[in-house]
């Protein structure tokens, strides 16, 4: 079956169901209602006390309670009913035996202040608290759920528990660039031929007061706190920084000819994936460019496509002077005279960075935008960037012909991914 | 795809540990049985710390040894470690094509910063501002950079110049087994020709203690090696920098260089662990290796951590491979979840290129003592917690 292959004699990968999450609500049809109608999830922080703080909006998903407030138990609920969503639209396996492996984008776990009040709390010290006193809390054997919550595995092995995933759950982190990592990895599985189809979620439920403040630490993040809707400007002059934000998205992944084979609806196409790290800077991209141009090369060629090829690019767009300025810098550079005609939108206006999830939730987004023909907005574009002349798709969503996408994720440690979405298998 | 697998070679090992720096330093401190822990920091807990390292020599600036916590330190150094007996240290055209995968937990928190929060939040007139202000105030900027799990691949990006690619596996001892799987799936299929893969681990942290301690995982009170801690099981935190460069046999050979051992085979399962699971899976995954207790010269390095029941079961596997040499590493290097697999596949490959094992460090009869011939190396990775790997590695002919 030749048509099952694509030029370089690889299976080809399709997608054959999606779920997605953020702070406009759950569910696919719910999200790209209002993200085509330029709806902006960005609210004042409820969760916790602003008082202090030079940051105090978020793309909080709220509407999942979580109590007491654990970010890695916010993950893993928006995580479960993402892959529920992407599962039975796939209509693949049988429930709780998914027939793949799972490769989960998800952020860093770690102990949150909450377990550490509640260990200082059981550890009646009166004066003075010290970890030795959180130890000897431990020390009583009543808080094992501590430890396997905050073990960096968990949610992944409870994914797997619940779906009944095939092999190793394997959670990845490259910090903003994960979600994109870990449909990377599904990708790179099911053309070695080691599966038929896999698993590939992303979640981040990060909105606490430390992660917020370690972000605002690095001043990454926006301080135009009124209105909060208003904060999050991609490629705008007057952009001050990204807004937080939490969100998840699953995608189930299918050789096209397993995918063929059982009938199932191809919503689109896996078609390329490229990365190059970047060694210049823990925080900042190398100066020329080179690494994210290499990165979106790379995607383009693994896809068997030329630049001219691609009709729209779903941005990295964090809204920060420095991501937007780069991503221009290597658009440019890789789209040359076109670049300035080819749309580009950041969904980040309206969702804000989701981290982790977000190369998941974003290629969601992409291939709902091949799916609809329909390119939505960049917001809240008041104040173009003469340095930055793009088509942003500004402020209002308009109808496109699609045929291949491009989707940019880049984070903290030089990591750079850029993935090439199909309408058509062909 | 139909092209038959391309066989990896391993072209180079780094490790670093509380026994010293490099294949001769663990080498000579494994044959002396040399016990480093230190049980008076933490007691009654114990910790392996990490041996003095000349930072400069694979660290160069002092700019980015100051960017980073303990953690990535140990994983950068032994990055270069490896990458320099590879041969392709300051190689930049081979090191810009070449694979990273990183297993990764995170980095430490600044313990201090933590304990006045704890004293003074719940006094203070309004707690959650007053955790806010501290926060805002204490923290240092940089602290985030050198905890995020991903930066111990950012650092070596930085310091050594890989960018091929970069991948950071989190999960405890089942990111260390896949992190090595991976990289040799995709150098079969002909997806990688050249990857480094490992990563590190710094016991000295209270936190930790926390964290697994709050499972009851941790040993106390009196050390013993790992097979010998059945009436009071738990785990040492160990001090470990572990990377391997992986190679495609067909590139190792176009550029000159040797195979210190052959990557043959590496397996994962992972399950709820119902009683004997872990046993089951070990031997399944035996079968999937095509390693034989029949043939002379096998044995197997284990990952045993000495926490139950994980330990027990692994024993239970050992049980019915009569005459196989095995050898727990934990006793003498303590625990180090991420970078374990890829250490004991790094001190595999040294016996094997030795052409023999290291004496054992047991009296409850799991470790024989053993002299003859080594032709393969088992290595297995059993997690504390959840997941089972294992490894065969071997001599090249």
């Amino acid at each position: 079956m030749t048509s099952a292959r694509d030029k370089q004699g690889r299976p080809i990968v399709v997608v054959t169901g999606m779920g997605v999450i953020t702070s406009l609500g759950a569910g696919k049809a719910d999200n790209w209602a209002k993200l085509t109608a330029g709806e902006s999830g960005i609210r004042r922080i409820t969760r916790f006390a602003n008082e202090g703080l030079k940051t105090t909006i978020a793309g909080a998903v709220d509407f999942i309670p979580v109590e007491p407030f654990c970010s890695t138990e916010l993950g893993e609920r928006m995580a479960t009913m993402v892959a529920e969503e992407a599962i039975a639209e796939a209509g693949i396996g049988r429930k709780a035996d998914f027939p793949g492996p799972l490769f989960l984008a998800v952020a860093p776990v770690e102990i949150e202040w909450p377990h550490r009040e509640t260990l200082a709390a059981a550890s009646g010290a009166n004066d003075t608290v010290g970890y030795d006193d959180l130890l000897r809390a431990c020390a009583t054997g009543r808080f094992g759920a501590v430890h396997e919550r905050c073990l960096f595995g968990s949610v992944g092995e409870h994914l797997a528990d619940r779906f009944g995933t095939k092999g190793s759950p394997i959670s990845v982190s490259t910090a903003c660039a994960s979600g994109a990592t870990a449909i990377q990895l599904a990708v790179e599985a099911i053309r070695r031929g080691e599966t038929a189809c896999a698993l590939c979620v992303g979640t981040d439920g990060s909105v606490n007061p430390e992660a917020l403040i370690r972000f605002s630490l690095l001043s990454a993040l926006s301080t135009a706190n009124d209105p909060p809707q208003a904060a999050s400007k991609p490629f705008s002059k007057n952009r001050d920084g990204f807004v937080m934000a939490e969100g998840a998205a699953a995608l189930v992944l299918e050789s096209l000819e397993a995918a063929t084979a059982r009938g199932a609806k191809i919503l689109g196409v896996l078609r390329g994936c490229g990365e190059k790290a970047d060694s210049f800077h823990r925080t900042r991209s190398s100066p020329d460019g080179k690494p994210i141009i290499c990165t979106i090369q790379n995607a383009i060629a693994d896809a068997g496509l030329a630049p001219d090829d691609i009709d729209y690019i779903n941005p990295h767009g964090t809204g920060t002077p420095e991501n937007d300025k780069m991503e221009y810098l290597a658009v440019s550079s890789v789209f040359g005279e076109r670049a300035r005609s080819l749309p580009l939108s950041s969904n980040k206006s309206m969702i804000g960075h989701t981290l982790s999830a977000a190369g998941t939730v974003e290629s969601v987004f992409t291939l709902l935008t091949l799916q609809h023909q329909r390119l939505p907005p960049t917001i809240n574009y008041k104040v173009p960037d003469p340095a930055i002349p793009l088509d942003v798709v500004p402020n209002v969503a308009r109808d496109a012909k699609v045929r291949h996408a491009l989707s940019n994720s880049f984070g903290f440690g030089g990591q750079n991914v850029s993935l090439v979405m199909s309408r058509e298998p062909a | 795809m139909a092209d038959a697998p391309r066989e990896a070679w391993i072209t180079g090992i780094g490790i670093v540990s509380c026994l010293g720096e490099g294949a001769d330093a663990h080498w000579q401190a494994l044959s002396d049985r040399r016990l480093v822990v230190d049980a008076e920091t933490y007691a009654p807990y114990f910790m392996h710390p990490i041996a003095p390292l000349d930072l400069d020599k694979q660290i160069p600036k002092k700019g980015d040894q100051r960017q980073m916590e303990a953690w990535q330190r140990i994983g950068t150094y032994a990055a270069g470690l490896a990458l320099a007996d590879a041969g392709v240290k300051g190689n930049t055209e081979l090191l810009s094509r070449m694979d990273m995968i990183v297993a990764a937990a995170g980095g430490e928190r600044d313990v201090s910063v933590d304990a006045n929060i704890l004293t003074n939040k719940a006094k203070a007139a309004k707690p959650d501002a007053y955790l806010n202000e501290r926060l805002m105030s204490d923290l240092r900027p940089t602290l985030f950079l050198a905890q995020l799990s991903n930066l111990l691949a950012g650092n070596i990006s930085i310091v050594h110049g890989v960018t091929g690619s970069s991948r950071t596996f989190m999960g405890e001892e089942l990111a260390g087994v896949d992190a090595v799987r991976i990289a040799l799936a995709r150098i079969a299929a002909g997806q990688s020709e050249l990857a480094l893969v490992g990563g590190s681990h710094n016991g000295e942290r209270e936190d930790l203690l926390v964290l697994y301690g709050s499972g009851g995982h941790m040993l106390r009170d009196a050390y013993r090696p790992v097979w010998e801690r059945t009436a009071a099981p738990g785990m040492v935190l160990g001090s470990l920098g572990a990377f391997l460069v992986l190679e495609g046999s067909g590139h190792a050979q176009a550029r000159g260089a040797k195979p210190l051992a052959r990557l043959s085979r590496v397996l994962s399962e992972r399950s709820r662990r119902p009683a004997g699971a872990v046993t089951a899976a070990l031997a399944r995954m035996w079968q999937g290796t095509g390693a034989s207790s029949a043939a002379a010269g096998t044995a197997v390095i284990s990952g045993a951590t000495g926490s139950e029941p994980a330990t027990r079961e692994e024993r239970a596997w050992l049980a019915a491979l009569p005459g196989v040499p095995v050898r727990a590493t934990g006793s003498l290097l303590g625990h180090g979840f991420e970078p374990q697999f890829a250490m004991n596949i790094a001190l595999g490959t040294l016996a094997l290129g030795r052409e023999k094992l290291f004496p054992g460090l047991d009296s409850s009869g799991v470790e024989q003592a053993y002299e003859g011939p080594l032709e393969q190396v088992v290595v297995t990775g059993v997690g504390h917690w959840r997941g089972e790997g294992m490894a065969l590695v071997e001599k090249v002919k």
